[in-house]
């Protein structure tokens, strides 16, 4: 019997919803570090941002792989030819890339939320899951590094570095509660060890956030107003960000190789 | 003709068969060392004439992995199998100390450095000095942790001043 079936179907469905979400984190992030290829400030941030970009696309690539085992959807279809009212990506994620410090920032944040969720994640009692966060932890290690470092080096740089990433703070704090925000399902994935409980997923990631930022001199802002919606609810900049992403596959549907 | 014959003449289709076809596949991204030696192929299992291989991904992103999938299914194909099927397979995730001794040094004389054996502790590893592939001084700085593809990073040289990259441990 494989893993999948294993799974009575309340929590299929359940872990089917929680993959979509992690992907669609993972593949949108992967999108928006792709658009500075070209654009980054430095070239050597231009080559790190290029391969941290397609870290989190294979990332997304071992949920959606996970996702198929239980469903049989088809991953570049999912990717691909899905509308925007079926994606359940974080706001936060599709938010235009903005300049540098925002960038950094969201990408640290994000790091910072997937190596405390990938490390719960190891010792998931869903197999594939485990080992499909085992894999992407190591990798992980790689970006937190490296965008740990630029959210030190924009806070104590110059007047300018820190006033954009003080604004990008402010930009991007409604946002963040939304990544430990929990579907439906949730609640049952937890019961079962398959994933882990939001709030203790919350609780560390804030205290490795809010240690790393009042080490650069910095506090999250008290008087952010949390963004509303749940991972149904998208914005403009996500149509926009769809329609660039998935053109090339639209314009030749059911191609074999490009 | 019965398929599950093999042609006249064909060697028997043996798992070791298989694994030395296999040192034949080079990653496309360094072509001097073969899927094998880097440690991605992890089971060969035949019955009759066909032939289910398991490979793992070094990085789960990589780009190079459904090319050496289709590279592997066909070299094994040319060995007279029936059916291949390459199976993607994610555990034990995919470690530098998988690779093969001979990989480190084809590797260095690439001139990329090799990653040194870990153990599994990841950090320390990434702290170590790293030795110049080109004239062997330790006296290096990494530059960046990303490089010209998921493997690798950049590094300079203050000996000899040259910038090269080096296979990232993981």
């Amino acid at each position: 019997m494989s893993d999948a079936n294993r799974l009575d179907a309340k929590l299929q469905s359940a872990l089917v919803a929680r993959l979509t979400a992690m992907a669609d984190d993972e593949l949108i992030l992967g999108h928006r570090d792709s658009e500075w290829t070209g654009h980054a400030p430095l070239l050597e941030e231009d080559i790190a941002l290029a391969n941290i970009a397609q870290d989190e696309i294979g990332h997304a690539l071992l949920w959606l792989d996970a996702r198929s085992e239980l469903d049989g959807s088809d991953p570049d279809e999912l990717a691909f030819f899905r509308d925007v009212g079926a994606f359940r990506n974080v706001r936060m994620v599709e938010l235009p890339k903005g300049d540098w410090a925002f960038t950094m920032l969201r990408q640290y944040l994000f790091d910072a939320y997937e190596t405390e969720l990938l490390g719960r994640l190891r010792t998931s009692s869903y197999r594939p899951l485990a080992e499909a966060a085992a894999k992407a932890a190591k990798e992980e290690v790689f970006h937190l590094r490296h965008s740990a470092l630029w959210i030190e080096r924009l806070a104590l740089g110059t007047d300018e570095s820190r006033n954009r990433l003080t604004r990008a703070l402010q930009r991007i704090w409604p946002y963040i509660l939304q990544l430990w925000q929990p579907l439906p399902g949730d609640a049952a994935l937890q019961r079962a060890g398959i994933a882990p409980d939001p709030a203790e997923l919350e609780e560390a990631v804030m205290g490795r956030v809010s240690a790393a930022l009042a080490a650069a001199g910095l506090e999250p802002p008290t008087d952010a107003i949390p963004h509303p919606g749940g991972r149904d609810r998208h914005g403009e900049a996500l149509v926009s960000l769809l329609i660039d992403m998935q053109s090339v596959a639209r314009a030749d549907p059911g191609v074999e190789a490009w | 003709m019965d398929p599950n014959t093999p042609a006249p003449g064909a060697p028997p289709l043996t798992s070791e068969a298989v694994w030395a076809a296999l040192e034949d596949v080079k990653d496309p991204e360094i072509p001097v060392v073969s899927v094998v030696e880097l440690g991605m192929v992890r089971d060969v299992a035949i019955t009759d004439r066909r032939v289910v291989v398991d490979i793992t991904p070094t990085f789960a992103g990589c780009p190079a992995f459904e090319v050496i999938r289709e590279a592997v299914a066909e070299r094994v194909r040319r060995l007279g199998a029936e059916t291949v099927e390459v199976r993607r397979l994610l555990s034990p995730a995919w470690s530098t100390d998988d690779m093969a001794d001979a990989a480190r040094r084809k590797l260095h004389d690439f001139g990329l450095a090799p990653p040194q054996p870990h153990g599994g502790l990841l950090l320390p590893a990434l702290e170590a000095p790293v030795a110049c592939p080109r004239c062997g001084s330790f006296d290096t700085a990494l530059r960046n942790a990303f490089g010209s593809a998921l493997c690798r990073e950049i590094y300079t040289c203050s000996s000899c001043h040259e910038t090269f990259e080096r296979f990232k441990p993981l």
